[in-house]
């Protein structure tokens, strides 16, 4: 038994990797909650939008390579992101002139919305395959680790080992950095206040003279940062790929209507339940167990509860649940 | 012009596309197109179905699509004797276990007063029958999975003719909507579009890594034709046929493989024809003016009596199971069952694309978008490529060049994005709207 090493393995295996992923869930669902709760649909083309906004971030990433534009130990990435964030803000805000509007200036169905954000998936997909490929790319450099497995054994003496990798210290970090940011905009400026109250009410919000334009662009702008951040954190953590991004649309979604759709706050919680769930149901416990129990319990088998391609499954088991318990989400979104 | 004209022109119009494809391209992708296209009509008409007349939005059309082709694969594939009887029931068993404890937990949910004891019984017996559920099943798959991995490893076939697994795929298909139909139906629109694009990835990762089921990604290969259609071999052998051939002036192998293919189109399009005059009949019926009424204004529908959670369950069920029908014909067609090939740009928000271009509500409309949009499916890429081509022909020989030529093919998911913005804006009941 030995309660130390089992929680260095728990914190190397699933609290790190799971606080990670749970950030990049995060931003990409407030993404998501945004659009919901100011243009009232679901939108199909996050997925590939955030592709998009990782793609413009690479992009410039290895022009400033070739430069020989560095950041020391801190991936290049970082230093490309405000023009990935302003390339990707500049394609949402003429998508929304070009296609959105149109619909919003005629009051269509939400569902009619979400049509024509299919229509955006497939058009940005079909950009992102064209100019960088349907393949990885990376595009991750400099110092790989922060504290590296040797490192830390040489520390402490431990035989597990606990390895922070640079992106997902980056990572967290960046994801506090944002919601921050985000928070104080919502609360404190002329501004976030008048997205809020448009979300809230949105013909209150136009009878006190509230412009539903400048919100609405106001809401694409915060998007795009979210969604080029939210990929670029997730490129630079794992890697990559059109397609993965796409995929990553459900979980964004399921995080999203778990903390209750146009709720930040519940995106933000609703992205670490679904990110640590994801990781805690398809983590093979078999050495946390070891060291954690006497040696006369110690497990056979891999004390997994679903293999790791499941992880959809578990995502999309949580949502289900929400939907049939607690429609509104964890946090009151809107009503269902 | 009237609407009779006009819809005549659209499909002769299709007719001739795919006439040319046969003298610009070949007879082969020409009856290659066809033989799609009438399976994809097929699959718009159960999206129709759930669209079109009852307003279901339902993204899950990739998972009910596999499952008719795990359908023919359980149906038509070879048996494995060391599979059968013992282990395979043993795994299906352990299925049925896993699904009564599912049932056992939701019925003490309802029994059981509201508290903390129903909340203690139920996770018990979720747990219980989980690890129960994961012993039996367990064991059953190892046995299985060892046995001679590289060619079986499954629990293998029936051996029967795979035209049975046609109904029996919309069957399966059925059977998976009513579980679907029942948690997810009754959500707002947006909601069961997410719950259904769920559905659908799991599905598809059940088939990848359910290795004892269909072989997961190592694919079952080698199903059987249906029947009249021969393989193309047998005829290359075939004395009558050749003669037959040698008198058309065609060669051998070109003969066979044209023939084969034209066999499968005349299959496919009386299948087409009965889905397509039963979904004709549902929506002339006091039943399809029931569903609009229903799809036009819930609340009223509801006010006169109507059980909409009924009625779109109902629907939603013979949706899926169409889809479910045109997937198993697919995978017949194709000789086999590969779970990667799957993806949800293909096989579901394609034939979104095929219902709205057509015309949502419309039938006739559907099987017209169905083989248009097949059409320009296949036929953007090379397109593409050949604009790509002149395009940069200007241009001197470099990586900016090959990069052009190389992307170019990836263009067709930016045409059927621009063509839905455009149909959505310009017209938005589709090319045959609805009456």
């Amino acid at each position: 038994m030995d309660l130390l090493n089992a929680f260095v393995a728990l914190a190397n295996f699933v609290l790190i990797p799971g606080l990670a992923y749970g950030s990049q869930l995060a931003l990409g669902a407030l993404g998501v909650t945004l659009v919901y709760g100011i243009l009232r649909f679901s939108n199909f083309a996050h997925g590939d939008t955030m592709a998009f906004g990782t793609m413009a971030v690479i992009l410039i990433t290895w022009w400033f390579q070739s430069l020989g534009i560095h950041l020391g130990p801190l991936p290049t990435a970082l230093l490309a992101l405000p023009f990935g964030i302003a390339v990707t803000a500049a394609v949402m805000i003429f998508t929304d002139r070009t296609v959105y509007r149109f619909y919003r200036k005629k009051k269509s169905d939400p569902v009619i919305l979400v049509m024509v954000s299919l229509g955006v998936m497939f058009i940005m997909n079909g950009i992102v395959r064209f100019i960088i490929g349907p393949d990885d790319q990376s595009f991750a450099d400099g110092e790989r680790f922060l504290i590296s497995a040797r490192t830390f054994k040489q520390m402490t003496g431990q035989q597990e080992a606990l390895a922070i990798r640079t992106s997902t210290a980056i990572t967290v970090v960046t994801a506090i950095l944002v919601v921050a940011a985000l928070f104080w905009f919502l609360n404190k400026t002329r501004t976030g206040k008048s997205m809020r109250a448009f979300s809230d009410n949105e013909d209150l919000a136009l009878l006190s003279g509230i412009n539903p334009e400048r919100v609405v662009m106001v809401t694409w702008l915060i998007v795009a940062a979210l969604t080029t951040i939210a990929g670029t954190l997730y490129g630079l953590d794992k890697s990559f790929k059109p397609f993965t991004y796409f995929q990553l649309l459900l979980p964004f979604f399921a995080a999203a209507i778990v903390g209750g759709l146009g709720n930040p706050v519940g995106a933000i919680a609703g992205g670490f339940v679904i990110a640590f769930s994801e990781v805690t149901v398809t983590y093979a416990w078999k050495k946390v167990a070891t060291y954690a129990l006497p040696d006369s319990m110690a497990p056979n088998s891999l004390l997994q509860l679903l293999s790791t391609d499941y992880k959809f499954a578990v995502s999309f088991g949580i949502l289900l649940i929400v939907l049939l318990f607690k429609p509104t989400g964890l946090f009151q979104g809107k009503s269902v | 012009m009237n609407d009779t004209l006009k819809n005549t022109l659209l499909f002769v119009g299709i007719a001739g596309l795919i006439i040319g494809t046969g003298f610009v391209q070949s007879w082969n992708s020409a009856l290659l197109i066809l033989n799609m296209g009438l399976i994809s009509a097929i699959m718009a008409l159960g999206v129709n179905l759930q669209w079109g007349f009852a307003g279901l939005f339902n993204t899950g059309i990739m998972g009910f699509v596999a499952l008719g082709g795990l359908a023919s694969v359980l149906v038509a594939a070879r048996p494995v004797p060391e599979a059968w009887p013992g282990p395979a029931f043993q795994a299906v068993g352990g299925l049925l276990m896993g699904a009564a404890t599912i049932g056992l937990a939701i019925l003490a949910w309802r029994r059981l007063d509201k508290g903390r004891t129903r909340g203690l019984a139920v996770l018990a017996i979720l747990l219980i029958g989980f690890f129960a559920f994961r012993a039996v099943f367990d064991a059953a798959v190892t046995v299985i999975e060892a046995n001679n991995p590289a060619s079986a490893g499954n629990i293998g076939g029936l051996g029967l003719p795979i035209l049975l697994s046609w109904p029996l795929g919309g069957v399966l298909a059925a059977g998976a909507a009513w579980i679907i139909g029942k948690t997810a139906l009754g959500l707002r629109s947006d909601y069961l579009a997410i719950a259904t694009l769920g559905i659908a990835e799991i599905i598809i990762a059940v088939l990848k890594n359910e290795d004892w089921l269909a072989r997961g990604v190592k694919n079952i290969i080698g199903l059987p034709r249906p029947w009249p259609v021969p393989l193309e071999v047998e005829l290359q052998q075939d004395p009558a046929f050749l003669e037959r051939a040698a008198g058309l002036g065609l060669d051998p192998t070109t003969a066979s493989t044209l023939w084969v293919k034209l066999l499968y189109a005349v299959l496919f399009a009386i299948v087409l024809a009965i889905i397509f005059w039963l979904a004709e009949r549902a929506r002339h019926s006091p039943w399809g003016r029931m569903m609009r009424a229903i799809r036009d204004n819930e609340v009223a529908a509801e006010a006169m009596g109507k059980d909409v959670k009924r009625r779109h369950l109902q629907v939603f069920i013979l949706g899926s199971a169409v889809c479910g029908i045109a997937g198993a014909m697919m995978t017949s067609m194709d000789g086999q069952l590969t779970p990667t090939s799957y993806q949800p740009l293909r096989f579901t928000f394609l034939i979104w694309v095929m219902v709205i271009i057509g015309g949502s509500g419309n039938n006739l409309g559907s099987v017209l978008g169905g083989f248009l949009i097949w059409f320009l499916w296949v036929q953007v890429e090379p397109l593409g490529i050949g604009l790509m081509n002149l395009i940069t022909s200007g241009l001197s020989d470099g990586a900016l060049k090959s990069h052009l030529i190389d992307s170019a093919a990836h263009m067709r998911l930016f045409t059927m994005g621009l063509l839905l913005l455009l149909v959505l804006r310009f017209s938005p009941r589709g090319l045959i709207p609805e009456k």
